[in-house]
């Protein structure tokens, strides 16, 4: 894939975050919040970093690979994959209808290109992820393997199981990212359940830590992005604090946890296309 | 007076060290099998693997959620995972990681379970997992296997290497006889008459295929002649065979080392009352957890030994 500026990838995420929103509107379901906020991190992904092929084969042999284990964004990972020439734009429209490829969460069984594994429970994609590097390993694949997981997903038990095996085997192939919002469903983590240090606590796991501190600039993903590759394969598993704001790009949504599993009305979906310009064509 | 056995042994054995022995096997034919295991490789068997293939064998720690994720990444990457560890805890403690990473993904996953049931023995209820085929067979997409003796759970690792989708593969803890032919070929899905027979059929899995082979010769000295039906796959169940059974008998007994809801009897009754509603008896574990003891004080103080086969028999023979 060509190299795109960094303007280009800008009016991609614009389009992205039309997408989610229209999406979510139309079934008056769905989680519009942490979309909003990794529109960045999903365009860097897949329109700059991942070496992908979007002829899908699920083995993923020979390219970079990603997993979403916090499923629940799944409206911004298929507007992302479609975008990306995975699947055609049109098919958004279907997104968590009867009979849809585009499962309300991820999944294989109707056989969406792009996705690997299910997700959607909670603090499983880390440990899927891990046996994906050390399948590439055993392979002598050289490519990377990428998941994403929500700050809140880490109060799951499992994910940290996943860290202390990543840091004694050294799978340094592998670069997770933690989105880093503070907001989950019932409210700011800090209130839920305090995630208290989390730099120190991956840190004391064995995981290279790096902090992208501003998740919703185009720019600063890019470059924390490609630190995140640099201090790949060195022997530690790589992890992105990735600091981003739930509902960016739209003023009424941002910042909050009141838009992570609530569609906009009528009203609220005209409003909020408002601020975000049709760059690529709506689907 | 000594019984007239149709099959006989000459030694004991546990399930666990057919799967051990298979699971070597199956890694020395096919290189992209590799193994997990949660801290349990010695009491698994499957240390002779680890030793040979150390690249292809991943120790898990105490951490068996963790496991089933991995294993289910890896066959990502075209690797046949065998994923090890205590019945109850590759069951009950990650059924959601199962049903989402491997069931639901259809992932290539071998779920390979031992210390299944009373058998277990002296750990007690903590460990006796009776639920287990229930869960699995619950599953879409999952095949469930629960072989008989050493030879039969070796042929049936070696089968589910070769076979595509998740498997859940239970064995044990016990010392048992070896009856079956050291050389067969493990058909999944295919169940095994090992004795004909007009009055009465025992379907049995597991541990309890040895006390149905007792209870027939039991049976057949009151001029009871009863078929003995050795159901190694729970899922798909082989209703062709089931049913063309019980339409020669007209009446069965379902054993096995479970619990009763959710067993192999459970199967055998819809399969029954969709096509034959002919009388079946359950032979398994009425409602309860188990305790610590000697597995054949186990099986007889929950039922589950040779004599209750015989005794469920006649009552099934009765509802005729």
């Amino acid at each position: 894939m060509e190299k795109q500026s960094i303007e280009q990838l800008q009016k991609i995420c614009t389009q992205l975050r039309r997408d989610v929103l229209r999406m979510v509107h139309a079934v008056q379901s769905g989680h519009p919040g942490a979309p909003l906020g990794c529109a960045e991190f999903f365009v860097a992904l897949y329109f700059d970093q991942l070496h992908h092929n979007p002829d899908f084969q699920m083995n993923g042999k020979g390219e970079d690979l990603f997993f979403l284990s916090n499923g629940h964004l799944s409206a911004g990972w298929y507007s992302v994959l479609a975008r990306s020439g995975y699947f055609p734009v049109e098919e958004l429209k279907t997104f968590r209808k009867i009979n849809s490829r585009l499962q309300g969460h991820p999944a294989t069984h109707e056989h969406l290109p792009g996705i690997r594994v299910a997700s959607g429970s909670l603090g499983q994609g880390l440990s899927v992820a891990l046996g994906a590097a050390q399948a590439k390993k055993l392979n002598g694949d050289d490519k990377l393997v990428y998941i994403l997981m929500g700050d809140g997903e880490l109060q799951e038990g499992q994910v940290w199981e996943a860290a202390m095996y990543a840091a004694h085997y050294g799978v340094d192939n592998l670069i997770a990212t933690v989105d880093y919002n503070g907001q989950q469903i019932d409210g700011p983590t800090t209130k839920v359940m305090d995630l208290k240090n989390l730099k120190a606590k991956w840190e004391a796991f064995g995981w290279e830590v790096n902090e992208i501190k501003e998740g919703n600039d185009m720019k600063a993903v890019l470059e924390g992005l490609e630190k995140a590759k640099s201090l790949s394969g060195k022997g530690k598993p790589v992890i992105n604090l990735l600091y981003t704001e739930m509902g960016y790009g739209v003023d009424f949504m941002v910042g909050t946890h009141k838009w992570h599993g609530s569609p906009p009305n009528d009203e609220q979906l005209a409003k909020a296309l408002g601020q975000l310009e049709e760059t690529l064509g709506d689907y | 007076m000594s019984l007239d056995l149709k099959f006989t042994y000459t030694e004991k054995k546990d399930t666990r060290s057919g799967f051990g022995d298979g699971f070597l096997e199956a890694g020395r034919k096919n290189p992209n099998v590799v193994g997990l295991c949660a801290d349990l490789i010695g009491s698994l068997k499957m240390g002779d693997f680890q030793k040979e293939f150390p690249d292809r064998f991943f120790q898990t720690g105490i951490a068996e959620a963790n496991m089933i994720g991995l294993a289910a990444g890896m066959t990502l990457g075209g690797k046949i995972p065998f994923a090890g560890t205590f019945a109850n805890f590759a069951t009950g403690r990650v059924y959601d990681q199962i049903r989402q990473s491997v069931a639901y993904s259809d992932k290539n996953v071998k779920i390979c379970a031992s210390h299944a049931g009373l058998t277990l023995g002296e750990d007690g209820a903590t460990h006796q997992i009776l639920e287990d085929l229930g869960m699995m067979k619950m599953l879409p997409h999952m095949t469930v296997i629960n072989p008989c003796d050493y030879n039969q759970t070796k042929a049936a690792t070696l089968a589910i290497a070769e076979h595509e989708g998740p498997v859940y593969l239970r064995f044990g803890r016990p010392s048992w006889p070896i009856f079956t032919p050291a050389v067969q070929k493990f058909e999944i899905g295919k169940a095994w008459k090992m004795i004909d027979g007009k009055d009465i059929t025992i379907f049995a899995t597991g541990h309890l295929v040895w006390e149905a082979v007792v209870a027939e010769a039991m049976l057949r000295e009151e001029g009871i002649h009863a078929e003995v039906i050795n159901i190694h796959t729970i899922k798909p169940l082989d209703e062709e065979a089931i049913l063309e059974s019980v339409k020669k008998t007209g009446c069965s007994v379902s054993a096995e080392e479970h619990q009763i809801n959710g067993g192999l009897g459970d199967s055998i009754a819809q399969t029954l009352a969709r096509h034959n509603p002919a009388p079946l008896e359950y032979v398994g574990v009425n409602d309860s957890f188990g305790e610590s003891g000697t597995p054949t004080q186990l099986l007889e103080k929950y039922g589950l030994n040779a004599e209750n086969i015989v005794k469920a028999a006649k009552r099934a023979l009765a509802r005729k």
